[in-house]
């Protein structure tokens, strides 16, 4: 039975935080803390994070945070999880929040280091398709045919496969969530708490002003790109048993893609190409979750 | 001048081990030295030369001699990174580097003193490609001049253990990450007898560690959290006389040690100054060497003296000045070079004497660099040159054994 958090009111994010209105990446950080709880420890580094939590003496997060350099989010927290095992506080979760630049691009190394030797993190990638901190620019988290300041034609190239990358670093625990799906989101985060070594949670974070939204359509957005199998829900154990924790509408990318400015640009052969990748993608990933025994989720 | 001959057998006992010196490379005696202090996280990763602290370090690891825990890095980067927020937890931390791993740290190091952590790490100085090498030159550590870290040059093995151990107690006191710099090869590698001390006698200088833990569950803060213009200036000034502190310190500790272990150093040592018409200034190995050429210059009539600095940062200015305020004409040899200046310890001296009430003439040499050898041959050149030269030049000369 799929726990509901909807009686939860208990928020570790705070009011006041300084994100841009509807944001959707302050709506991902405050159910992923409200998740965790108030006993963590939280790495941020450069991104849209670490200016929601707020300018000094402000800070929108009720647990310890640290803004470390950008590429070394993983290693940074790793430091503290290794540092509370010495000093016999391991009870404590160390959770790393960085963007997509962070973990698809300049943060990739020390991410892959920590995963290989199985760092007990929890890694959060809030990923807005983009260096959106710096005035949306492509990043190899865009996704193809995305506008952005640099692709200002479109993105010519693909989005990385980050969950596969973590995959084949056989960590205990990898996963994707959406804030349109805010139990099944929570649920994850708590299960990834109960294990121990490197978790991964790759998080579906909407930038209205990126994306060129209205400023209340983060969550539909959100519940839209899962529905037609852009960022389909599941989550990989062991890097080798996937499991899908949504099975979606399979509703076509139009409905996506259309209510976003920055595909406004979109012929329709590149639609068709769109959702050709789409069904690829995902007829793939159900392959890959039948190899194994359904189990309680 | 270094090969001092004294051997210890191999597989002796105990009781002779605590009496005689240990024959052992100046990273050995790092390594011995920053074990004895107890780090609970030691996060590295592999570079010639500095490798053998890091694989000594791992056997203490794994006989349960070290402790805490060995965090085997992917890069350097990342080796600081989890240096400092292992210090803000409040844990002690060590690592080392060299060369080309000490620059891809260096966006971290200011870090680490930004975010007032009392990390402690050996820095191997190796040359810095490109042309690729792997000899001994100062210029990786110097051109960390300005990130805010504690600096310590050593001369020998044994001073290289005694400064690691000194390198803890001065970041724990005023909270600011302190570098001990050995040379490559000349250092690294050399074998020499060193007084190893015990970890009783260790645990009796160096206290438990004693890092704020910076991560308080019941009374959260957000460390790093961006600040405006004047929050900044502020805590640049807050380092700096932090740095005051440090010299303070350093001196007060470097006394204590003697009084403990009965060998002290100074942050700067004069030798023969009293009656010398000139002053050579150097760092590091090279002013062993240097001892010896004095010596012989002395037998020959010339009366020379020798000031070695071992403090870079914070810039011991006031002892400096104490020594040299008389003196009128100083020589400095550099294994180091700011491109387009000069050596990096001659452009450092002269600021230093600016304010100096007697004039001077200080002429900058480059000798060493790469690694290449400076015998005493080459120091007396020097010494000669600087004595007999009509007019000092602001360009800094080079010398190279012929």
């Amino acid at each position: 039975m799929m726990q509901s958090f909807s009686d939860v009111h208990c928020d570790v994010m705070r009011s006041g935080h300084s994100a841009c209105p509807g944001c959707g990446q302050a709506i991902s950080m405050r159910l992923v803390l409200r998740a965790i709880g108030t006993r963590a420890i939280v790495v941020t580094v450069p991104s849209c994070v670490s200016v929601i939590a707020g300018p000094f003496p402000n800070a929108a997060a009720n647990v310890p945070m640290y803004h470390a350099a950008f590429e070394v989010a993983a290693a940074s927290a790793a430091g503290i999880s290794n540092a509370l095992k010495i000093q016999g506080r391991e009870d404590i979760p160390v959770l790393a929040f960085a963007g997509d630049g962070g973990t698809f691009d300049i943060g990739l190394q020390s991410l892959s280091g920590a995963a290989d030797r199985n760092e007990d993190i929890i890694y959060v990638c809030f990923d807005n398709e983009g260096y959106m901190n710096t005035g949306i620019q492509v990043s190899s988290a865009t996704p193809t045919h995305a506008w952005t300041g640099t692709t200002p034609t479109g993105n010519t190239r693909r989005k990385k496969q980050i969950m596969e990358i973590m995959a084949a670093h056989r960590i205990p625990y990898a996963a994707t969530a959406s804030i349109g799906f805010p139990d099944d989101l929570m649920h994850k985060i708590q299960k990834a708490r109960d294990i121990r070594g490197t978790r991964f949670i790759h998080l579906l974070s909407p930038c209205n002003t990126g994306w060129k939204i209205a400023e209340n359509m983060a969550p539909k957005i959100s519940t839209l790109a899962v529905e037609t199998n852009i960022f389909p829900l599941y989550e990989i154990i062991d890097g080798l048993q996937y499991r899908i924790t949504y099975h979606s509408k399979g509703l076509s990318v139009e409905n996506y893609l259309s209510v976003q400015g920055r595909y406004n640009h979109l012929r329709p052969d590149q639609m068709d190409s769109i959702q050709t990748e789409t069904d690829r993608i995902w007829q793939d990933l159900k392959e890959k979750a039948a190899k194994h025994t359904p189990t309680e989720f | 001048m270094r090969y001092l001959c004294c051997r210890v057998q191999s597989g002796c006992n105990e009781f002779w081990r605590k009496i005689l010196k240990q024959f052992i490379t100046g990273n050995h005696a790092v390594a011995e030295a920053a074990c004895r202090c107890r780090p609970g996280i030691v996060a590295a990763y592999p570079i010639t030369p500095q490798t053998p602290i890091y694989e000594k370090l791992s056997e203490m690891e794994a006989s349960g001699k070290l402790g805490g825990i060995m965090m085997r890095m992917e890069s350097e980067h990342s080796s600081m990174a989890a240096c400092i927020s292992a210090s803000l937890t409040g844990v002690r931390t060590f690592t080392a580097t060299s060369s080309q791993g000490l620059a891809l740290m260096h966006e971290m190091l200011h870090f680490a003193s930004g975010a007032r952590t009392a990390i402690v790490m050996a820095c191997v100085n190796r040359t810095l490609a490109l042309p690729w090498a792997f000899w001994s030159d100062q210029t990786d550590s110097l051109s960390q001049r300005d990130t805010g870290w504690i600096q310590i040059y050593v001369e020998h093995n044994q001073e290289a253990l005694d400064s690691v151990i000194q390198a803890f107690r001065i970041a724990e006191d005023v909270m600011l990450p302190c570098m001990v710099v050995l040379e490559a090869n000349f250092i690294s590698h050399f074998m020499e007898p060193v007084d190893v001390p015990s970890q009783e006698q260790v645990d009796g200088f160096l206290p438990k560690v004693n890092v704020p833990r910076r991560f308080d569950i019941d009374n959260p803060s957000f460390i790093g959290a961006v600040v405006n213009q004047a929050q900044y200036q502020d805590s640049r000034q807050l380092s700096q006389e932090a740095m005051y502190m440090a010299l303070e310190s350093a001196e007060s500790v470097d006394q204590e040690f003697g009084s403990f272990f009965g060998r002290s150093y100074g942050l700067v040592e004069a030798q023969d100054l009293k009656d010398a018409d000139l002053v050579l200034v150097t760092s590091a190995t090279i002013t062993s060497t240097a001892r010896f050429a004095i010596r012989q210059l002395r037998k020959k009539g010339h009366k020379i003296g020798l000031v070695k600095i071992r403090l870079f940062r914070p810039f011991p200015t006031p002892h400096v000045r104490k020594l040299l305020d008389p003196v009128a004409r100083i020589a400095v040899i550099d294994r180091n070079i700011s491109l387009g200046r000069e050596g990096i310890f001659c452009a450092e001296l002269k600021a230093a004497l600016s304010n100096s009430p007697v004039k001077k003439q200080i002429q900058g040499y480059l000798a060493g660099i790469g690694g290449t050898d400076v015998d005493d041959d080459l120091i007396q050149q020097i010494v000669l040159d600087a004595l007999s030269r009509q007019e000092f030049v602001d360009r800094p000369i080079w010398m190279k054994e012929e």
